[in-house]
Parts: structure tokens; C-alpha cells; sequence
């Protein structure tokens, strides 16, 4: 409790925006149709399997290209328990969140003890979550390559995480789960562990002089990021109510969980949130551009696919315009606007 | 003379270069002790040797009391011997304060305790203006002073400085020796490799040559500037002593 008010004053500034962002983010479900609330609670649970990549990623540098591997351990997990040993989906989702750091653990430790770095650990990250896709497939105890599908249980709506008849409440529970995760970046970019990852980040040499351990700050890097996306990964499977080898593993997934921190900013509290918002936004306007065009543009009228092509041109532009993400962006204008 | 680092027949090799030769040196409690010696003598090898970075293929480093010459870096740093880096390393990403935080935080758990001292080591530096600009930005001579300021940040006992004057103009390098020399009062030994003349003879309680990775000689200042050896290799090849 005291560590929480001490870290309250230390960050006055991000904790107060992160409460002005629950707040307004709080406000989404009221007047929402039932399939924008679900594509805001998809934003949501990208969001926060972004802010477990960003640990890793972002903040302690490790560019990871299997981030689906955390994800998907931590759908299977909630999946499992539940349907084979009636485990409550929130036991599931903590335990999602302790495999994945476990095998984030163990994975880290064999990648860093060889050495691989940037390209090379990227690759390795890819590979181990195509290895579970595919050992998924083949492994009847999960349901093989048909998946699982989870029953509604009925009964109490919080204690299973499914909210059939009111959706906005998932919303809120996705959104407390963003919250608390955003509480724990904060905290670590104002401990010792951060300053850790960030010098390791920067100059892994430069690191060990000072007294750091590098392959001791990679794998709690690691082990946090991986229960973080596994979060995210076991809510899915609730959201869902169905799991299998591609949604968890697939290696579009990992592609989904790194696009949000790159867009909004890598390494920044707020990135994967921003890059959440953008994207949904972005997304949901080159839909309906294509579904009814303004009459100059007629010819795109429902052009099958063009939306995600529009999608993907903007993208594009904007990693142009912002490699390093919109709050990069924003900073390099305000560095030249006073300089 | 109560050694607090001793190295031992320390050699290493590159291929068929015997980048350091057979060098045995102590430092003294409280010393300051100058490390001279022409462009590639293997000055920088040795902090490397001494540091953990690169393991010596033959000899002994021996601090407080223990052999440390098969310890990774981050454990020899966690002892007390801190080094700087020729080639500053500052990270870049980061501002001033960040990097001497990461310093700092190597004996303080609290965020506020190693903000506190961090700024500390940043006034005692003459970087405190620059705390809060990336680091990216500094001018070389600042960057020298950050190099210093992010080991000092760890309450080091041994301090190792590779050319922390290189490339300073007269005025900041006059500077940066004061700073040195409080250090040494505050309690912290140090092993200091310098090509400017000047700066390294009046800074020192001793000076070691080393000359092709092996040690020339070793003694006060005085005496060493009149070593017959000293003078006939190194004083020979003044023009490749000059600062760079
Ligand atoms: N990692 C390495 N691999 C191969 N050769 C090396 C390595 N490090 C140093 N050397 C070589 O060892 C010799 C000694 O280099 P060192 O950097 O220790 O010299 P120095 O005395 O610090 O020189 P300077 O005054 O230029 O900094 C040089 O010939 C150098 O090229
Ligand atoms: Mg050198």
C-alpha cells in the first residue's frame, strides 16, 4: 500500500493519465453498437498483449517475432483448465500468465546464453511459436488442429468471464486488466529493474560496467512480458469462446501484438495503448469508406478487400512519416519547435 | 603500501599479438596511478584484463583479497571496481540523469535514493545543467564527464579511467583533472591511463610504461620522466605520444 501511494507521487503525471484514459475509455460502451463494442474490446486485448511485448521489445530491447507464443500459452491455459478441470478462467488466467513466463524463461535463457541478438533472436522468437503452432495441431489432449471450444457455463457472469447477455461489462474487465498492466510499466519505468532493461537496451557493454547483469535483466524482461501478453491471450479465449492453433499461435498474431507499440511508440508507456486506438480507428474508417464511399469514389463500393489494402498503404505511410511511432514523432516536433 | 588491486603476470593475446605481456602492477589504497605508453601498448587490454571483459589467457588480477580474473564484468563492478571506457559508451536513448541512475541504482533499490545521489554525482561532474537532455546530444568533452559521472554513480573503491582527458581542450581537461583528484580525496584508488604528459605527471603518485604489452617500468613521476629506458623507447616516439 505504501509502495502504491509512493509510486502514485513519484509518477503524478503518467497516473494521472492514466486515469483520464480509463476514464474516457469508461465511456465507450454507452451508446456503442454491439459490433463496435466488440471490435473496442479486440482493440483492448492487442493493447494490453502490446504492453506485454513492449517490456521485452520496448523497453529492454529484445525485438521479439513470437510474441504469439506468450499469447497463445496463456489462451490454451484458461482453454484447458476450464473445459478439462473446471478451473475458474481468472485461476486460468493467472496460470496462462505463470506458464508463458515460465517458458519465456527457459526459451530466454537458452536464446541470451547463445548469444542471439536482434535479427537472430527475432528469427528464434518466430520459430518457438510456429514450433507450438504446430505441436498444437498434432496434440489431441488441446483439441488438435479442431481447437477448443468453450461452453457458456451459466451461473455467475464475473466468476467465468462471459458476459453473453451484457458485453459492455467484458469491456470493463479487459479494460481493468489494461489498467493494471499499465500500472505495473509505470512502476517499473521508475525502479531498478527498468533502469536495468534500458541499459541493456542501449549498450549491453556499457551495462555490465556498471554492475548489471545483462542475461538476469533480459529474462525478467522476458517473464514479465510473457505473462502480461499471456493476459491478454487467456481474455481472448473467454472473449472468443473458441481457441485453436492459428487464432493462438499463428504468426499474424505475433504480427498484431508488435503493430500496436510500433504505431503508437516502442519503449513508451503509452505506445501500445495509442497504437491500439489509431489502428481501431484507422480501421474502422477504411471499412466504412468502403462500404459507402463518397460519391467521387464510388467505384470503391464494396471492393472486396480494399479496406485492408487502404489499411495497409496508411500504414505504411505512417512508418514512414513516424519510425519511431506516433509519440516519437510528437516529441521530435516539440524538440524543434523550442530548439 | 596496502595494495587494493594486484595484477600478476597478466598476458594476452591476439593471434600471434601479445597484446599484454607478463604485467605484474599494484595499486596502492588511495593512490593514483598513471598508466602511460605509446598508441596499441595494450594500455586498454589491461583495463579489460583488470575489468572482466576479456579474460587473460595467462596471470592473476587480485582484488580484495580474491581472484577476479574469471568473473563477468557485472560481478567485478558489483565489487567495487568500476572502469570508463575509452570509446564513451553513453546511452544514447536516454537522458543525462537516466544514465547516471543506472550507476547509481547499483547499491540503491529506491527510485528517489538513486535520483538523489545520481544528481549528486552530476553537480560534482559539472553536468547538472544537462540532466535532463538526451545524451545523444553532448558535446565529447560532456560525454567524458557522463562516462565518469555513471561510475562514480556506483561508490566504486577502484576506479579505472581510460583517457577521460583525450580530446578535451586545455581549459576542460584542467577541469576534469580537479574532478579527478577529489575523487581520489574522497577515498576511491585510482588507475588512470592518460597520453597527455602533463596532466598524467602532475596526477600521480606513480606511473607504470608499458611499452609492446609489457611493463617498461613503474615509479614516481620524477624518476620516470629520467629512466634511461623509459627514455630511449618511449621519449623516441614522443610524436605518437602527443594528445589526440
Ligand atoms: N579485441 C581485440 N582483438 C584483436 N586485437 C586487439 C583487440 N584489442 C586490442 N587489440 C590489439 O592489441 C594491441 C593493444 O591494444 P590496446 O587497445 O590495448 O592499446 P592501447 O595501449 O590502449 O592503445 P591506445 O593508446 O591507442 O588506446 C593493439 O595492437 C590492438 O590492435
Ligand atoms: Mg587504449
Amino acid at each position: 500500500m505504501i509502495r502504491l501511494r509512493k509510486l502514485a507521487q513519484a509518477s503524478a503525471r503518467d497516473m494521472m493519465v492514466l486515469a483520464v484514459v480509463v476514464a474516457v475509455l469508461a465511456l465507450v460502451p454507452f451508446g456503442v453498437s454491439r459490433f463496435t463494442l466488440s471490435v473496442a474490446i479486440s482493440a483492448l486485448i492487442f493493447a494490453l498483449a502490446g504492453i506485454g511485448w513492449n517490456v521485452l521489445s520496448g523497453f529492454a530491447g529484445q525485438f521479439s517475432f513470437g510474441h504469439a507464443a506468450y499469447f497463445g500459452l496463456g489462451a490454451y491455459t484458461v482453454a484447458v483448465t476450464l473445459t478439462r478441470y473446471s478451473i475458474s478462467p481468472w485461476l486460468g488466467l493467472i496460470l496462462g500468465g505463470l506458464v508463458a513466463a515460465v517458458f519465456g524463461l527457459l526459451t530466454g535463457w537458452i536464446s541470451f546464453r547463445f548469444g542471439l541478438k536482434g535479427a537472430y533472436f527475432a528469427l528464434a522468437t518466430f520459430a518457438l511459436a510456429e514450433m507450438l503452432r504446430l505441436t498444437f495441431n498434432n496434440f489431441d489432449f488441446v483439441g488438435a488442429g479442431i481447437g477448443i471450444t468453450i461452453p457458456l457455463a451459466g451461473g455467475d457472469d464475473w466468476a467465468r468471464i462471459q458476459f453473453e447477455d451484457t458485453p459492455s461489462l467484458q469491456y470493463f474487465v479487459i479494460l481493468g486488466l489494461v489498467a493494471l498492466s499499465t500500472i505495473a510499466v509505470i512502476a517499473i519505468t521508475k525502479s531498478r529493474i527498468g533502469s536495468m532493461m534500458l541499459a541493456v537496451r542501449e549498450d549491453e557493454d556499457a551495462a555490465s560496467a556498471l554492475g548489471i547483469n545483462p542475461l538476469r535483466a533480459k529474462l525478467i524482461a522476458i517473464a514479465i512480458s510473457g505473462f502480461i501478453t499471456a493476459l491478454a491471450g487467456g481474455f481472448y479465449t473467454q472473449f472468443l469462446l473458441f481457441i485453436d492453433p492459428d487464432l493462438a499461435f499463428g504468426p499474424f498474431v505475433s504480427v498484431l501484438i508488435l503493430l500496436r507499440p510500433i504505431i503508437g511508440g516502442v519503449g513508451t508507456i503509452w505506445g501500445p495503448v495509442l497504437g491500439a486506438g489509431i489502428l481501431s480507428v484507422l480501421g474502422e474508417v477504411t471499412r466504412s469508406l468502403v462500404r459507402e464511399p463518397p460519391s467521387f469514389l464510388q467505384v470503391i463500393e464494396g471492393v472486396n478487400g480494399l479496406d485492408q489494402v487502404l489499411f495497409g498503404l496508411i500504414l505504411i505511410v505512417v512508418i514512414i512519416r513516424a519510425p519511431d511511432g506516433v509519440i516519437g514523432w510528437f516529441h521530435r516536433r516539440r524538440q524543434a519547435d523550442t530548439a | 603500501m596496502n595494495p587494493v588491486l594486484s595484477v600478476r603476470d597478466a598476458t594476452k593475446r591476439f593471434g600471434g599479438l601479445t597484446a599484454v605481456n607478463g604485467v605484474t602492477l599494484d595499486l596502492g589504497e588511495g593512490e593514483i596511478l598513471g598508466i602511460i605508453g605509446p598508441n596499441g601498448a595494450g594500455k586498454t587490454t589491461l583495463f579489460n584484463i583488470i575489468s572482466g571483459a576479456i579474460p587473460p589467457d595467462e596471470g592473476e588480477v587480485i582484488y580484495g583479497g580474491d581472484r577476479i580474473d574469471q568473473l563477468p564484468p557485472h560481478r567485478i563492478a558489483a565489487r567495487g571496481l568500476v572502469r570508463t571506457f575509452q570509446v564513451v559508451k553513453p546511452f544514447s536513448g536516454l537522458t543525462v540523469l537516466q544514465n547516471v541512475m543506472v550507476g547509481a541504482f547499483l547499491r540503491r533499490s529506491e527510485h528517489d535514493e538513486a535520483e538523489d545521489h545520481a544528481r549528486k554525482m552530476l553537480e560534482f561532474t559539472g553536468l547538472a545543467a544537462q540532466s535532463d537532455r538526451p545524451a545523444k546530444g553532448l558535446t565529447l568533452a560532456a560525454r567524458k564527464r557522463l562516462e565518469l559521472a555513471r561510475a562514480l554513480a556506483t561508490d566504486p573503491t577502484v576506479l579505472l579511467l581510460d583517457e577521460v582527458l583525450a580530446g578535451l581542450t586545455p581549459t576542460e581537461g584542467a577541469e576534469m583533472v580537479k574532478v579527478v583528484q577529489s575523487i581520489r580525496d574522497g577515498g576511491v584508488s585510482l588507475l588512470v591511463i592518460e597520453h597527455v604528459m602533463a596532466a598524467i605527471m602532475a596526477l600521480s603518485d606513480r606511473i607504470a610504461v608499458i611499452h609492446h604489452g609489457e611493463l617498461l617500468a613503474i615509479g614516481p613521476p620524477a624518476q620516470i620522466a629520467k629512466d634511461p629506458g623509459v627514455v630511449a623507447a618511449y621519449l623516441g616516439e614522443e610524436f605518437q605520444i602527443a594528445p589526440d
